[in-house]
């Protein structure tokens, strides 16, 4: 089963951190994140660039608007993404809780959604058609 | 050509996961000391299993080999670890164990150890179904939560702190000494008992998965009874069979409840009645038997009857009678007094419930009036029994039941 980790921060956070202390922090996430890997719990996971790089698209009068910055105004951010692979969602959460980024800001652990049945549905219709 | 299709792998490896996941992490416990790290170690093993089986074939001893692969994967994290988190983790050196870790008697005795731990009394009642159904029966989390209807989130917090509960209390991971046992044995069997009445007495919720929880309580019943062979242990196993066996003939397929005297006999599964009965039997020999193998026992007195009018009801009152001796409750009264209406006729019943009534015992139980009513409908007291049933109808809520008492009431005229 896989769980998607998003991992919280807050702005500026990780560049106001003195370089010592951020170094050993980064260290600690790398180190765990490869003995996730070793252990095929990581199945993918990327660190995001800060929200003021975002291009937002939406759907306004029957055409594509894009706007600099994040759809959503938070005074946390998604820091970065990682996709767990977990027995259960106590599984997940046991996995999480070792993870050094904890520390940084919280994690909010969501089960990837099944979608093969909507899929199925979909393939079907779109034969049919 | 020694590769197998890795479908067949994945599918033994399902099969096996679901047979001896329990057993497995029960050993991986006790080698590791730890149950997060014997987490790890389960699910470590079984992706390996995945990776290597395809290609080196099957191991003669699939359990064994799974054991000795979480341990090592489990010694691999570890030294990793120690790396940046030294000496965090306080285990027992894994390597000093010995090889003979993965005998069967060893596993029986570490499958024992882990029901223990999971329904030991520190834990709430609610933590003790949670954690036995995910650590004993290897279900996940979201498959507990769907059962019993609750947020998989809430559910996995329940497990957390429990195990959390386990660490801070110290509880060791072992199996009650013979003084112990009894007292400890009660708990188990309420839970088992607990994980099946869930399943078959819901009252909402989709059917098919609450059904599940009936076979997992059954199969938790047929583990416990083949690592200790307790008279109650079989006695409850029994219950469970003989009650299961009615489940086809119980409900209308639209979910009207049927009662017992006008089930059709020939839908009861014969299979699971022989074996709860001869359960019984072994359990009432023992003579050391207690108020699961009484229970069972009445349930097989009904059982064996080819229909609800030869029923032995002299021997359904006797059997009562010893089950108020053994656990005094008014809810056995109630059943008892039912009985004796059965063999005695009804006057005799309804002095008995109204002696209960009187007490104050049961004025908030619908079944108890609703028993009233009945008895009093066949002595033909109609507006007695009018006030009963409606009395039991303002007392619940379960639609089936409700459903029922309009019913009578209509009947009543």
């Amino acid at each position: 089963m896989k769980y998607i980790c998003l991992g919280y921060i807050e702005p500026n956070k990780f560049e106001t951190m003195p370089e010592t202390e951020r170094n050993a922090m980064v260290d600690e996430c790398l180190t765990y994140d490869d003995e996730l890997r070793k252990n095929g719990h990581f199945a993918g996971g990327e660190g995001l660039q800060p929200p003021q790089t975002a291009a937002t698209l939406r759907w306004v009068d029957g055409k594509v608007s894009i706007t600099d910055g994040p759809y959503a105004e938070t005074k946390k951010q998604i820091g970065g993404v990682l996709i767990l692979e977990a027995r259960d969602l106590n599984h997940a959460i046991q996995i999480m809780s070792k993870h050094p980024g904890v520390k940084a800001g919280p994690f909010e652990i969501r089960p990837a959604a099944d979608l093969s049945e909507m899929i199925r549905e979909s393939e079907q219709r779109r034969a049919g058609a | 050509m020694l590769e197998i299709a890795i479908e067949q792998v994945r599918e033994s490896l399902d099969a096996i996961y679901r047979a001896e996941s329990g057993r497995i992490r029960a050993t991986l416990i006790r080698l590791l000391g730890d149950f997060d790290l014997a987490e790890d170690a389960v699910h470590d093993a079984f992706a390996a299993a995945l990776e290597r089986w395809p290609q080196d074939g099957m191991p003669a001893n699939p359990r064994a080999w799974l054991i000795s692969t979480g341990r090592f994967k489990a010694i691999d994290a570890l030294r990793r670890r120690a790396r940046f988190d030294a000496a965090k983790e306080k285990i027992a050196d894994p390597m000093e164990t010995g090889d003979d870790c993965a005998t069967d008697e060893s596993v029986a005795d570490d499958s024992l150890r882990l029901i223990f731990t999971c329904c030991h009394p520190v834990l709430t009642q609610e933590a003790r179904v949670a954690l036995t159904l995910r650590e004993v029966c290897g279900l996940t989390t979201e498959e507990i939560a769907r059962a019993f209807l609750m947020a998989a989130p809430t559910l996995a917090q329940r497990i957390v702190r429990a195990k959390a509960r386990i660490r801070e209390a110290r509880i060791p991971y072992q199996v009650p000494s013979p003084e112990e046992l009894p007292e400890r044995l009660a708990t188990v069997l309420q839970v088992v008992y607990l994980v099946f009445n869930e399943g078959y007495s819901a009252s909402s919720g989709p059917s098919l998965t609450r059904a599940d929880l009936s076979g997992e309580a059954i199969r938790l019943g047929r583990l416990l009874l083949e690592l200790l062979p307790e008279p109650e242990v079989m006695g409850l196993l029994a219950l469970m069979l003989l009650q299961e066996s009615r489940r086809a003939a119980r409900a209308t397929p639209t979910g009207e409840l049927i009662l017992l005297e006008h089930q059709d006999r020939s839908l009861w599964n014969r299979k699971q009645i022989t074996e709860g009965v001869a359960l019984v039997e072994r359990a009432l020999i023992s003579r050391r038997f207690g108020s699961y193998t009484l229970q069972s026992a009445i349930a097989a007195v009904h059982a064996e009857a080819p229909a609800a009018a030869s029923t032995d009801w002299p021997q359904i009152v006797a059997l009562y009678t010893a089950l108020a001796q053994a656990e005094p409750s008014p809810v056995v009264e109630l059943n008892r007094a039912v009985a004796v209406a059965m063999c005695d006729g009804p006057e005799a019943g309804l002095a008995l419930i109204n002696a209960i009534l009187a007490r104050g015992d049961l004025a908030e139980y619908h079944l108890a009036h609703s028993a009233r009513a009945d008895l009093c409908r066949r002595l033909g007291r109609k507006s007695e029994a009018r006030d009963s049933y409606e009395r039991a109808l303002a007392l619940t809520q379960l639609e089936p039941a409700r459903r029922f008492l309009e019913q009578r009431l209509r009947e009543l005229g």
